[in-house]
């Protein structure tokens, strides 16, 4: 008997240290609220007290709800989120980024929400971003914030060197070279990634995919016309040779610091740019919409959350999580969060006066005007980490711009489960 | 009566009878080292036999995350994946995946080299904190320090000492009136760069263990090649070098089998998208399992060649020193 002791204690704390990871299995009692947990993957420290302060009024209007907040850093929060929702464990509600969505609804993580609580009011939201959150015709997430890149540049430098905002690449190149002349600024950092290209590649009338007709299409004339207009502003000087570990950082620290006149961002970076030396007067920072292409059309990504209901959790949980979802994207309270926090709302109700009485933000709703949703397939964020990795060869100059894309377009097939069926040429 | 003593063969014969019978002798006699053994066995099964099984496993199958068994609360489904042989070893080691074998190259040129650096410049180091210096003490504290420094907080580290517009080294090029180099941008320079914080970070372990090893040396032996007038490099050659094989044999196994799957430094001091040309096996069975859409089975594959490839290494590697051990 006394052998069997320590083996059973053992083989007891294993099982118990297992059930420990299954995390909380939800309070099903019946009676009491119903508690729902929510990953929020803002910032912490500017962002996050905006929604917290959400969730009490939130509370406070649902007394049989209650809200248990966790912020996730946004870097972690898809593995995070993914390995969670295989267990069975994941939170109620996530915070996803566009680009996630189609990804997480095809592995069958998220709830269907036409029809609930949660979509009553989706006629009032911008109808690109609803159409980027549904798969295959079916409503999987709420647009909560959203963004899109545009040209930021500093004024005053502007004003030295007398050019106005340049409204194609080929203007923004002539008007880099004359600040450099004038004043000495750098004209241009553009960050080295797949992302930031994409202002380049719509302003040509390219697009990565067709989804209607399964051909992988970023490889094509536009494609590779938009990646020589990058190599070319870098070869010639327009643009500064970016550092390819710390891209982000480096363009960021060069505006704000004054040494470069014009980057490419989104409205995400405004509160960062405004800490810097350059804009210590904050009507310094201009924003205007990405200059466009050969096409005569500017072209930029839409970026921003949606908010998404798990699909693993019960039936009171659903219908908590998807009231706490229209609450969270009405119009008061994004109208609200845009005020405190500087984001910028999804729905065309939300934008009232004195949302678009800050100039920054009245200029990225111009911007919104133009955006292109993200395909809606899974593994997006696959499909920019392997093109990231050939435009930075490309612009290191090891490659072509055309075997750069050809590559891309090969290895998308490839590597891309999403993508197997799709055509390359 | 007579059976028990008369005849000892016949004695010994009835306890050979059968693994169980011998088993349950075994046990009733050794119970408690059973006891104490058993709680081992179970954690290396719970987090060694079971995983590595479950890799092999998966390297046979097509897993990827759209078609494995998910637990969505109530809901159940069902995994939808198919058992697929040796196709993943075959697209693999055939060459049709296509990253296999530039990556292995790159692999083992990165161990290689660092583990060369790690003995030599160890060695170096070593044997000169092995005289009577002033201050000995002190200098072992600091050459140790490297040490102490977790992998990502020195990647880090490095990483803006590298940058190419704010960092050191190239404000000291500057003042030095030189050109910048674009340490991490470059192909080549960017392995330089790994290579040099894997060193760094690599060098004072082996430092410490042939410091060890040099002071097992007895100082009987340097006198009598004194005594016979043996040069300082004679010495070092004859005396010290065999003196530390056992010690050598053993740092430098297990340096190649770090370095060999030293994740974090290549991982992020280049990030995912800069590391074409510079990332190693493992940071790309890593990039397979926790890609967007995660593919299971093309990670199991390569972990489990990454191992088999450990395995056979040092198999060989220790039946290597032995042969020569015998040879001498």
């Amino acid at each position: 008997m006394r052998r069997g002791i320590a083996a059973t204690a053992l083989v007891a704390s294993l099982a118990l240290a297992a059930t420990a990871c299954g995390g909380d299995s939800g309070d099903k009692a019946s009676g009491g609220p119903v508690t729902i947990t929510w990953w929020d993957t803002s910032d912490a420290t500017n962002e996050a007290p905006t929604y917290k302060k959400l969730i009490e009024k939130f509370e406070a209007a649902h007394k049989d709800v209650k809200v248990k907040y966790q912020n996730v850093p946004f870097a972690e929060a898809e593995q995070k989120y993914k390995t969670a929702a295989q267990a069975g464990n994941a939170p109620d509600v996530l915070r996803a980024d566009v680009g996630w969505t189609a990804g997480l609804a095809r592995n069958q993580y998220l709830a269907p929400l036409d029809g609930t609580p949660a979509a009553k009011e989706i006629a009032s939201f911008n109808q690109g971003l609803v159409d980027g959150a549904k798969v295959d015709g079916k409503l999987y997430g709420v647009p909560q914030v959203t963004d899109a890149l545009a040209l930021l540049y500093n004024k005053e430098v502007f004003a030295k060197a007398g050019v106005q905002p340049p409204k194609t690449w080929a203007e923004l190149s002539t008007a880099a070279k004359t600040i450099k002349q004038k004043t000495g600024v750098d004209g241009i950092y553009l960050n080295p990634d797949s992302y930031f290209a994409l202002p380049f590649l719509y302003g040509e009338g390219g697009a990565m995919v067709d989804t209607a007709t399964k051909k992988i299409t970023v490889d094509d004339e536009p494609g590779k016309k938009a990646v020589r207009t990058v190599v070319d502003m870098i070869k010639s000087g327009v643009a500064v040779k970016p550092d390819y570990t710390d891209g982000y950082n480096n363009m960021q620290a060069a505006f704000k610091d004054g040494k470069v006149a014009m980057v490419i961002n989104g409205p995400w970076s405004t509160a960062d740019d405004l800490t810097g030396k350059a804009f210590k007067n904050k009507d310094n920072l201009g924003v205007s919409p990405v200059p466009s292409g050969s096409a005569g059309k500017a072209g930029t990504p839409t970026g921003g959350h949606n908010l998404v209901v798990y699909n693993g959790a019960d039936a009171p949980h659903k219908e908590a999580a998807q009231k706490f979802v229209a609450f969270m994207t009405s119009a008061p309270s994004q109208e609200f969060a845009a005020t405190e926090t500087g984001v910028l709302p999804t729905r065309d109700d939300a934008y009232t006066i004195k949302v678009v009485a800050d100039p920054i933000r009245a200029a990225f709703k111009n911007v919104l005007a133009d955006s292109t949703a993200r395909p809606a397939v899974a593994g997006v964020s696959d499909m920019f980490a392997e093109w990231t990795k050939q435009y930075i060869e490309t612009l290191k100059g090891n490659t072509t711009v055309e075997k750069g894309l050809d590559t891309t377009a090969d290895k998308w097939k490839t590597n891309i489960s999403s993508l197997k069926e799709y055509s390359v040429d | 009566m007579k059976t028990a003593t008369a005849d000892p063969a016949t004695a010994v014969r009835p306890a050979r009878a059968g693994l169980l019978t011998r088993m349950k002798r075994s046990y009733d006699r050794h119970w408690y080292a059973w006891a104490m053994v058993l709680p081992v066995v179970l954690v290396i099964g719970v987090l060694v036999a079971y995983p590595l099984g479950r890799g092999v496993y998966l390297s046979f199958t097509d897993a990827n995350e759209l078609n494995v068994a998910k637990q969505l609360g109530a809901t159940e489904i069902p995994a939808t994946y198919r058992f697929v042989g040796l196709d993943n070893y075959w697209r693999v080691l055939s060459g049709a995946d296509g990253e296999f074998y530039p990556k292995l190259l790159w692999t083992v040129a990165w161990t290689a080299s660092c583990v060369f650096f790690h003995y030599t410049i160890g060695l170096g180091l070593a044997l000169l904190l092995n005289r009577k210096v002033r201050g000995r003490s002190l200098y072992r504290v600091l050459l140790i320090l490297p040490w102490a420094v977790p992998a990502f907080v020195a990647t880090y580290i490095w990483r803006m000492m590298y940058n190419s517009e704010s960092g050191i080294f190239n404000a000291i090029l500057g003042q030095l009136g030189l050109g910048p180099v674009d340490w991490l941008g470059d192909t080549f320079m960017q392995k330089v760069a790994v290579i040099g914080v894997n060193v760094w970070l690599g060098v004072p372990f082996m430092m410490v263990a042939i410091l060890g090893g040099l002071q097992s040396i007895s100082g009987e032996q340097y006198e009598a090649a004194e005594m016979d007038g043996a040069s300082p490099w004679q010495r070092f050659r004859h005396v010290t070098l065999p003196g530390l094989r056992p010690v050598s044999a053993t740092v430098i196994m297990l340096g190649t089998i770090w370095t060999f799957n030293m994740f974090p430094i290549i991982y992020l001091m280049l990030g995912e998208a800069n590391a074409l040309h510079s990332e190693i096996l493992v940071t790309y069975a890593y990039r397979l399992a926790f890609g967007s859409v995660r593919d299971y089975a093309a990670a199991a594959t390569y972990g489990i060649l990454i191992l088999s490839m450990l395995a056979v290494f040092a198999v060989f590697y220790r039946r290597l020193l032995n042969r020569q051990e015998a040879a001498r």
